[in-house]
């Protein structure tokens, strides 16, 4: 039952994403295709854009023939390079997906062992600083943080590559740039679910039992903890891919959010088009994936089959 | 921390008062000390038009205070209504209303805002209506959720057996109930408009020059960083600043006001 919801929901929220996309390059203010192709344009070449756009079609016919380019795997071509987009976009996600989960990674691993910490030390000053430290940084924005790292371990201390995406290190300071926002995030919620959990009748048993304090938290309370953790992890993943829009740009890494930047500097809008659609849509079925995971990962709901309240 | 959030926030208005006063000139061309580090004559150094740093970030603040007090005032108007209305009558309304906050919802960050402004051409009101376009969700969903909570409580039960029609009810017995939380939130999404709008004009798409912009100048920092690393730095330092002041601000009235927020 909740299987099929999600799912309803799910295509509902396809549908209306295509239908925002493909109504962007209506709300170009004037002719879209003479902002596309510049003023100098012939008439001859502006009257092929148009037709290869379908804009000199009806709304409805544009939106039906947008959907079933869509489904055939067709995206259209750029207008600058006359390059399929899907192969542009083949090969710029990739490197978007691997930036995202190496920033996931990293998220993880500095957040949670940190969130664990402020927990066991809740209401110490260790505590105290690891949350405020947590609750500002993830406000840091990647075009200050980004800058921040490049100076210091690419410029001052040359450890790192400074940009590009030549060698294997280049992924470093671009996925610390956007796990770290991740991680403070992390932090903070390991904290308050651990600290939610520790004070459960089931801890009072395992610490009576004789367990020691590490298995207590880690194999105990950390199991339980980490519930609500899927969930935001799913949600954060919005804000990385969102992201990767800036960082990109400033590490000129060459992903999905690098390729809708430069598609918006030469007013190449079906590759915007194409981009916007991609981003959103990895973000909605991660979100999918994240719902399901969550209620097959909670043994209360796995067991019974009755959806509680989360 | 109050102190501290309190401090900055003057030495910011008072910053910009001086602006005023001293009229500087944020556009003053000096091409004799481009990229220069800081002196006495220019207190932040000067950008790659040798301008003074110290006067276009005073002008770039008032810019982005503009559009962030701006946005948030238009999309909360918008949210109150749109959620209030779906809250109070329920129904198919607002089963609509929700798929479309949910489709808005779906495109992750600032991306719908990115692509809007995109196609909608760079320029300070098309960088405002692309925030505002998909700044209102939230206010919607927000103030959908109280309403519903709020509608069945008694004070307005009884107010609506005495006869009061729905607009009195509305914005006389629900809305005052839920200014607090209006408030705390109106607070967070200032701070958050700034940051959207530096990422917009970071990008190119938002205020345009010479027209000074924190995002812009970050933006030229970056690209001046091996030669003028002081650049990025300062002006990335002043954001955070003011963005860490005025969350700190949103953190004192969300405790004073006793409100909890749900994404916390």
């Amino acid at each position: 039952m909740f299987l099929l919801r999600r799912f309803t929901s799910f295509f509902t929220v396809i549908f209306g994403v295509l239908l925002l996309t493909f109504l962007l390059i209506h709300v170009v203010p004037g002719d879209p295709v003479e902002v596309m192709l510049g003023e100098s344009a012939s008439m001859a070449d502006r009257e092929a854009l148009r037709t290869e756009l379908g804009l000199d079609q009806p709304l409805l016919q544009q939106f039906g023939s947008y959907l079933s380019k869509l489904g055939h795997g067709d995206f259209g071509h750029s207008i600058h390079t006359k390059s399929p987009i899907i192969d542009l976009v083949k090969t710029r996600y990739p490197a978007t997906v691997k930036l995202a989960l190496l920033s996931l990674l990293i998220g993880l691993v500095i957040g949670i062992p940190m969130g664990i910490y402020a927990a066991l030390k809740a209401s110490h000053w260790q505590d105290f600083v690891v949350t405020i430290v947590s609750v500002r940084l993830s406000a840091m924005p990647a075009f200050w943080l980004g800058p921040v790292l490049m100076l210091i371990f690419a410029v001052w201390l040359g450890w790192l590559p400074v940009s590009g995406m030549e060698s294997n290190t280049s992924i470093i300071l671009p996925a610390i740039t956007l796990g770290f926002g991740l991680s403070a995030i992390l932090t903070r919620m390991t904290r308050t679910s651990l600290l939610e959990v520790l004070n459960d009748d089931y801890i009072r048993t395992a610490r009576a039992k004789g367990l020691s304090e590490r298995v207590v938290i880690l194999r105990h309370a950390l199991r339980a903890a980490l519930l609500p953790i899927i969930t935001i992890v799913g949600l954060q993943m919005g804000s990385l891919l969102a992201g990767t829009v800036i960082t990109e740009t400033i590490f000129s890494w060459d992903g999905i959010g690098r390729l809708l930047v430069e598609s918006i500097e030469k007013r190449d809008y079906p590759v915007t088009q194409a981009c916007v659609l991609v981003v959103a849509l990895s973000y909605v079925v991660v979100n999918l994936c994240t719902d399901i995971l969550y209620k097959l990962a909670d043994p209360r709901v796995r067991d019974s089959g009755i959806r509680t309240v989360s | 921390m109050k102190f501290f959030s309190y401090s900055i926030l003057v030495c910011w208005l008072l910053a910009v008062l001086a602006g005023y006063l001293l009229q500087l000139n944020p556009n003053t061309i000096d091409l004799n000390v481009i990229l220069h580090g800081p002196s006495i004559e220019h207190w932040f150094g000067a950008d790659d038009l040798g301008r003074d740093i110290l006067a276009r970030i005073l002008d770039g603040v008032e810019v982005s205070l503009v559009v962030a007090l701006t946005v948030t005032l238009i999309t909360m108007l918008i949210g109150i209504l749109v959620g209030m209305l779906a809250g109070f009558y329920g129904g198919k309304a607002d089963a609509a209303l929700m798929q479309v906050t949910d489709i808005f919802l779906a495109f992750p960050g600032i991306l719908l805002a990115i692509a809007f402004a995109a196609v909608l051409g760079p320029g300070l009101s098309n960088l405002i209506l692309a925030l505002c376009l998909t700044g209102w969700v939230s206010y919607a969903r927000l103030t959908r959720g109280q309403t519903m909570s709020l509608r069945n409580r008694q004070h307005v039960q009884a107010a609506e057996s005495l006869g009061a029609g729905v607009p009195r009810l509305m914005f006389r017995h629900i809305l005052p109930l839920m200014t607090s939380v209006l408030v705390v939130e109106a607070t967070y999404s200032l701070a958050s408009v700034m940051i959207a709008e530096a990422s917009l004009s970071f990008l190119g798409l938002g205020i345009q020059s010479p027209n000074a912009s924190w995002g812009a100048m970050l933006r030229d920092g970056v690209r001046f960083m091996l030669v003028a690393p002081h650049y990025v730095l300062i002006v990335g330092a002043c954001l955070m600043s003011l963005i860490l002041a005025i969350n700190l601000g949103g953190d004192y009235l969300r405790d004073k006001l006793d409100v909890k927020r749900e994404t916390e």
